[in-house]
Order: structure tokens, then sequence, then C-alpha cells
């Protein structure tokens, strides 16, 4: 691309050249590394091994099974009969077919807990954009939103990039486990007064990433009454609800509100998604639930740039319809989960490493702070790049999430073979029978 | 009561437009040839249905196109997996040769230089965020399409800033036009950042001629803005002249390449608007780079990317599903146009597009846009067609509607003229015994109607003068 030194370069956006993107977090520098230089069984067994992607490849072999006894109806019917019908359909309220299987599966998901009106469902293409939607509609720029820490690195994009909203951390620490407290979102909502920022909602995701737990529903009570009290929006991300690993444990913010009668619920919402609960993070579903009318019918509108393939509406809308696929699923792949989730705590309890108790999500919660040469964000980055150079194990350091706490390390488990997390445990051992050979 | 923002309260979502009250008439009471016979018929959505045949039967022959056959189901886990917002490479590689050949492989297009997007609308709202601040400017031509209001300004903050075309030259873009148009946005304390054109043009369903083109490019390399070509309706040229894209100018005319985007998709050439395949093709690297990043708000599903790879990948369909869906856009435009050219009904010579821009300026009471709206909602309610008014497009000159016509079969396109016949019919009928008693203007407004129909702006070029009914039934 020639240079032209005598014109002056025109300028593109603040934001195109704002790094709000968050593309330069060591959360991504790992994906790089691994990128590079791939973990493969037999062509390439010391690579880095990818413990950073939350993805679940546990349950791929039910999702197959479905579309080969299912072929016909799942693509466009013998003859193709659908195809036009389908091709053309570009509605933004989305097929009300696969709204119905959703919200049947949102509330299968809960247990029959929750019920779920699939008129009050918005389609997105993928969670990404629902949150940034959702931030569009419930802040203008240069407000915030209060989210607990360790968060999900995405969400520094994804809820402030094109929006201008600013995010303000609820500190948590490992003193009770991370949970929020009302005296944590009290300082945060302080905290953001003394910067004049106009605080609009507060955003959970539960089960939690990256601690892999659910929130109690003491806790859930406190947040939603804090809300309440401080007239805000309540977003609840509910991306891993099915990927819990009992059924009762998984509390949705919507029992919450069934119990106490919907009263004030127009301040609350629900994003969710199938690319972790079903592995289908490539075929972009992403679902807004609001209480709001108002927010309903503007996500529906906004969701014009971010609408859902209709092919894969379709594709999803027959297969989640099948209550025998879709209980089956639930429950098959929960238990799979609970194994891998078992099998790595395990391993990594040999090792002499602890995790956070976790009950739900696709990853555990590592603590490695004995580790670290002195308590500090350098330090576990220290610790991150041996782990990532020498171990060959791309994990996510806490500080990435925005963790007050240094040491704490993110560990996917989900997105691999037993055989390759047997290999990842076997050079976890290495790394801790060395330092305390050291030691 | 929480509130809620800024944006999500005010009317950016541009709904409250008569170009979308008329798809409210034909949602309310939709034509359907046995249960609804005498339902609105839909004539203000720019759809191409003519070409499903061909896409069906290709979709039959190739199982493994679909993840859910049994010849597909091997490729599942690996395509659901896939979010990678660069695209599948073979998804990025069919789309680049697709998009050559509709230009005649005049150019090549680099697959690593197109970004995914949520349909054009994702595409053009990106773009907008990519290249202005909120509270800069887009010069747009008018008349232009609605959904722009929405796609550009809504979230982003940008303005827009017509600039204005007329009918005395056919709409064509003019170098003073774009001048005024910079000047009165400049006047205004507005940054202007871009042009924005639709080539070929919605509503006018023409293509810019290669003067216009290089005329603008100089003006945008002059200026130091950026130049976003729409070209979304690239393979619906069905007639000469030929579809010269900007891709090729820049080829031809000095330019700072930086400032060159283009906005494409698949649902008006392919007919997959369900499908959200919208694409942004820029000779900017920060921009490809910004984009990309951008592109994970929108990305196209994984699933559609390996339909799309492997269909626009086979050369043999493609190059036959290109003529066929020229062939079946000519011969339905050569047929609606004469037809309505039979009851005096002239519209702006076109070539290209899923619709005409009508002329119906002389059936306004007034010269005014009030009239053209009593027009439209009788066209609406009487005649029940929903067909879009031109001030929705932001024309400057009243009584132009833009009438779609590849988006229904041959049945639906009969009823809708046999409809307009009745209407021209009465509406003549009408206007007949109020002639007849003012002598003197009775051959004024017989020449004049000639003129009308005779200017080369207006007739198309397949129609004989037309034999009105209205003027046999003079002489």
């Amino acid at each position: 691309m020639a240079i032209e030194i005598e014109k002056p370069s025109v300028g593109l956006s603040k934001v195109a050249v704002s790094e709000t993107h968050g593309e330069d977090s060591p959360y991504f520098a790992g994906w790089k590394a691994y990128d590079e230089n791939p973990y493969n069984e037999s062509s390439n067994p010391s690579g880095v091994i990818q413990m950073g992607l939350a993805e679940n490849q546990v349950s791929f072999d039910l999702l197959e099974k479905y579309l080969e006894e299912h072929s016909e109806a799942s693509s466009w019917g013998k003859g193709a009969p659908g195809f036009r019908e389908n091709a053309l359909f570009q509605d933004y309220h989305g097929l009300k077919s696969f709204r119905q299987a959703m919200a049947n599966f949102m509330e299968q998901i809960r247990g029959g807990r929750a019920r779920f009106d699939p008129d009050r469902i918005v389609l997105t293409a993928g969670a990404t954009a629902a949150n940034e939607l959702l931030t569009f509609i419930l802040a203008d720029p240069g407000d915030a939103l209060l989210v607990p820490t360790p968060y999900y690195p995405g969400f520094d994009r994804d809820l402030r990039w094109r929006t201008g909203v600013k995010i303000v951390p609820i500190h948590c620490d490992s003193s009770n486990n991370f949970q929020v407290t009302p005296e944590a979102m009290e300082a945060a909502y302080r905290c953001a007064e003394s910067m004049n920022l106009k605080v609009r909602g507060i955003l959970i995701t539960n089960p939690s990433n990256p601690l892999g737990a659910t929130i109690q529903r003491t806790v859930l009570e406190q947040i939603l009454d804090f809300a309440t009290n401080k007239n805000i929006h309540l977003v609840s991300d509910e991306i891993y609800s099915g990927s819990t690993f009992s059924s009762s444990e998984f509390i949705s913010i919507a029992e919450v509100l069934e119990t106490r009668g919907y009263k004030d619920s127009e301040r609350v919402h629900i994003v969710y998604s199938l690319s972790k609960d079903l592995g289908l993070p490539g075929f972009r579903v992403g679902t807004i639930y609001s209480y709001n009318d108002k927010v309903v019918t503007t996500a529906r509108r906004m969701s014009s740039f971010t609408l859902i393939s209709s092919q894969t509406q379709h594709l999803l809308a027959c297969m989640l319809s099948n209550k025998e696929f879709s209980e089956n699923y639930i429950k098959t792949n929960r238990e799979r989960l609970t194994r891998r989730y078992d099998m790595i705590i395990n391993g990594l309890k040999t090792a002499g490493i602890e995790c956070l108790k976790g009950n739900a999500g696709l990853f555990c919660w590592m603590n490695l702070s004995p580790l670290l040469e002195e308590p500090t964000r350098e330090s576990e980055l220290a610790l991150w790049k041996v782990i990532l150079n020498e171990v060959r194990l791309n994990i996510s350091p806490g500080s990435s999430c925005h963790c007050s706490e240094p040491g704490w390390f993110r560990v996917c488990f989900a997105n691999m073979s037993e055989q390759t997390l047997e290999v990842a445990l076997k050079r976890i051992h290495k790394l801790m029978e060395q330092r305390r050979r050291r030691n | 009561m929480v509130a809620i923002s800024k944006i999500a309260t005010g009317n950016g979502h541009g709904e409250n437009s008569p170009y979308f009250d008329g798809w409210k008439a034909y949602e309310a009471n939709p034509f359907h040839p046995t249960d609804r016979p005498d339902g609105v018929i839909q004539m203000g959505l720019a759809e191409n249905q003519l070409c499903f045949s061909l896409i069906k039967k290709w979709v039959m022959q190739h199982p493994e196109a679909s993840l859910c056959s049994a010849e597909g189901v091997d490729r599942f886990k690996e395509t659901a997996l896939f979010q990678d917002y660069h695209g599948m490479p073979e998804f990025r590689q069919a789309v680049a040769k697709f998009m050559g050949k509709v230009r005649g492989d005049r150019v090549k297009f680099d697959p690593d230089r197109i970004v995914m997007s949520g349909g054009a609308t994702g595409a053009h709202e990106m773009v907008a965020f990519c290249l202005a601040d909120p509270g800069e400017a887009f010069l747009v031509p008018t008349p232009y399409y609605p959904g722009f209001d929405r796609d550009l300004r809504w979230r982003t903050g940008v303005q827009l800033v017509p600039v204005v075309c007329e009918s005395w030259n056919n709409f064509k873009i003019t170098r003073n036009a774009l001048e005024a148009a910079y000047e009165k946005a400049t006047k205004a304390n507005l940054r202007v950042k871009g042009l924005l054109i639709t080539n070929p043009s919605n509503p006018l369903g023409t293509v810019l001629d290669r003067d216009t083109l290089r005329s603008v490019v100089k003006f945008i390399d002059e200026k130091n803005i950026h130049l976003i070509g729409d070209e979304i309706y690239a393979a619906t040229v069905f007639m000469e002249p030929e579809f010269v894209s900007i891709s090729e100018i820049i080829e031809e005319v000095e330019c700072n390449r930086d400032l060159i985007h283009i906005v494409y998709s698949l649902s008006k050439d392919m007919g997959f608007p369900g499908f959200r395949v919208g694409i942004v093709y820029s000779y900017n690297d920060a921009v490809v780079s910004c984009a990309r990043k951008m592109s994970s708000f929108g990305l196209v599903s994984s699933q559609t990317q390996h339909l799309i790879a492997s269909m626009l990948s086979n050369d043999e369909f493609v190059d036959s599903f290109i003529a066929e869906s020229k062939d079946q856009l000519s011969k339905r435009h050569k047929y609606f146009t004469w037809n309505l050219s039979q009851v005096g009904i002239g519209s702006l010579k076109s070539n290209a597009g899923l619709f005409i821009w009508m002329d119906l300026r002389k059936l306004l009471k007034e010269k005014t846009f009030d009239a053209e709206m009593d027009l439209w909602r009788v066209i609406i309610n009487e005649v029940k067609l929903n067909v879009s008014p031109g001030s929705s497009f932001h024309c400057n000159e009243p009584g132009w509607f833009r009438v779609c016509f590849a988006n229904m079969d041959d049945h639906t396109m009969e009823v809708a003229l046999s409809r307009i016949r009745t209407f021209m019919l009465k509406h003549n009928e009408a206007m007949v015994p109020r002639k007849l008693c003012r002598r003197s203007s009775l051959k004024l407004s017989f020449s004049r109607r000639r003129d009308d129909l005779m200017s080369p702006s207006i007739m198309s070029p397949h129609s004989p003068i037309p034999q009105s009914p209205l003027v046999r039934a003079r002489t």
C-alpha cells in the first residue's frame, strides 16, 4: 500500500483508533501463542494446550446424532420446499417456532421453575451483540454500569467500545469466595458518583465466568434490592445456565422475580446464548429476554444490525422443539461436564493446587497465589508467561479478568478430549514437582 | 420507573416513516391468490424472488453444503465451533470470486479484505462507526434508501446531508450538487467525513455512468473524504449500460485508496435476505482491521458461511445463476414497464435493481408532498398496492414512487397490473369531463401528456408510442 506523504492522512473515528477493542490484553496474547504452536496429540505433542477458550466440546455426538436422524426436517425438507421462505425470512421478530423453542429450552434448564414468554425473546447474533445492544438501550455515552470482579474480559469491549459507556468494578475477593456483598455494591456506586458517573445498571454473570460458580439466592435478592433502591437496571447474563453440574443449584433471576410476583421486574433483563450450553459459538445465537416492554420493542428494532441467520434459526427450532432430544441433552451434558470438572479438580489437588469450589461452567478458578514471588499483578503475569512458554498451557490470568487479588487463573476443561486434559494435568504436575524441588 | 437511554427513547429507529406505514397496511391485509384475493399487494419490498428454482436445484444436488445431511454432518462440529471473526477462508474466497464475476472479471477482489457483518444493514452501521465520530456527517445523494437514516445515524450519532439530485437530468449526481451539499454542511458546522453512493441506485434502478463515477472519485479525493460505494444491487443489472464498479474506477483514476470502501450483501443479488450475509470491503488496511474486530457484533453464522462457500465456489452454478437472474429481471422489467406505459404511466429509464421509479407527477392534485401523500393513500387503500412514496426517499420533487416488481410471481403481477389499469381508467374518466368544460385547455393538456410520454428520460425504451386509452378516447 503506497503511503501518500504529501496528503494528510484521512482520519478514522475515535472509536476506530481507540484500544477499547481490548485485544492487547494477555487474555488474547495467550491465544496468539496457541495459534502459533497448537497442541496436537500426534503431530505436535509438545505444542501449547488451549485452556483459555471456554468452549463446550463434550456433547457434540448428541447433536450429530440428532442431525443424522432428522436431516430433512432440520434442513429444508425433502425437495427443499422450505428453502425459499427460509431464505427470504428477515423479520426482526425472529421465527416464531424458534423463539418458542428457545423459551422452552430456557424453562427446561431451570427445571420449570420459571416461565418464559416467547414474545419477550429478542434474537441477536451471539451474546456479544446482546450485551452491547442492551448497553445502548440502558445507558447513554459516559454513563456507567457496575460489574462484579472478576469478570469476562470481553465485557470491556462489548459494553464499552462503541457505546461509550464505562464499567465501574464491584470488587469481590476470596475471603467470601468472591461473592458480591451489599457493601461492595455500595462502594462501587459511591466510587462512580465520585467520578461524576451516572450509574444506569448492574450486570452480573450467573453462573459466573470466570469463577465457575452459581450465585446464591440470598445474594441474588440483595443484588435485586440494590438495583431497586437505586432505581437502576439489572442485567443477568445466564449464558452458562445449562452448564451447571446439578440442576437444582442454579437459581435464575427469573425465579427470584417469580417468587416476588414479578413486582418491579421492568428493570430486569436476561442475556442468553447457545454458544456455551450447546457448544455452537459459530452459529451466533444470542438472546435478550426483557421484562420491560419498551426495552423489548427497542431491542427488537436494534437487532436489525445483528439478526440470526434464518437458516440457523430453522435448524435450531427443529432441534430444540424436540423435547426428547433437549431433555436428554441437558441431562447428559450436565453429567459429562461434572465428570470433566471432577477430573481436573482431583488432578490439580494431587498436584497440590486448590481451586475455588465450583458447580458450573466450562472452567475452574485455580489458586496459584502460593507460587507468586510477590502478591502483585506483575508476579502473576510473570508466572503466567512461564506457564504459557515453558509448561505450554494457555490459561487466563486473573488480572485480565480484573481480579483484585493476584494469583488466580481461569482454566478451561471442556474444550478438549479427556486424553488432552490428562496431558495438561501431567504438565502441571511436572511444574509443581519442579517448584517443590527448587524450594 | 427506571429510565432507558436517549438512543432508545428517540425516533432514530426510523419506523415512523411512511415507508413503513405501507408495510403495516400490507401486514394487516396481505394479498393471497386464493385466501385473500382483495388483499394489499406488496410492492414496497425490494426482494429478488425470480431465481429460486435454480438455487433449490443446486441445494438438492449438493447435500454436503448443508450440515444437516448425511454427507455434510461430519463437518458439523468444526463448523459449529468456528467463531473466528476473520471468517472461513473458503467463504471469503468464494465471495471474492463472486464479486469479481459479477463485475465481468474486470477486477479481482482480495479475500483478505473481506469483512463480515450482519447484512448490509450491519455493514453500513459498522462503516459509519469506523469512519466518523458522533456529530460528523456523510453526504448522500437523494433520492436514497430510507433505511440509511437509521443504519448510518441511529446508534452512531452521525448526520446525513443530502446531495440533491433532480429529475431534469435523470437524477444524475453533478459536481455542483456535491459542492453545494459540502458547502451546506460546512456552513452548518458539520465536519464531512464521507460520501455514500448506491450504485446501482436504490430507488432509481439506474447505474452511475463512468463520467459521474470519475467525477465522484475526484471530488472525494480533493476533499480528502471517504467514499462508500453500496453495490448491493451489482448483479441485478439486466441491460445496457454495463455496470461500472468503484473497484474499476480506482484503477483508472488517481486517488488515495485509503478512502475507498465497498458495502455488499447477498440479500438482493442472490435473494437471501434471511441469511444475513453482509460484507465490508475496504482498500484501507486500518479500516479492515478495525471493521474485523467490530464484526464480532454481527458475524455471519458459520452454518451459512459453509453453505455460501459451497454454493459460490461452484463456477458453473454461479455463471448460470448470474445469467438467468439477469434474464428473468429483464423480462419482468420489460413486461411491467410496457404494461404501465399502456395506461399512460411512465417511469425513469432504468436497467438495474428490483424496482422502477414510477412517475405519477401528473396525477398529483398539486405539486406538493401533501398531494403525494394523498395519492399514496389512495394507492394503498383503494388500489391496494403498497408502493413507496418518493418523499420517504428524500426526493426533492413530489410525485415519484418506487414500485418493486421482482418479489412476486406472474399471477400476482397480473393482478397488480389489472388493479393499476382499473385505477387509471377511473382516473382518466374522472379527468375527461373537467377538461371538456375548458375548451381552451383541451389541446394544452393533450400535448403535455404526449410530451411526458415521449421525453427520453421517461419513456421505457421498449414501448412503442403508447396507445393510451385516454388518447384513443379523445380521438
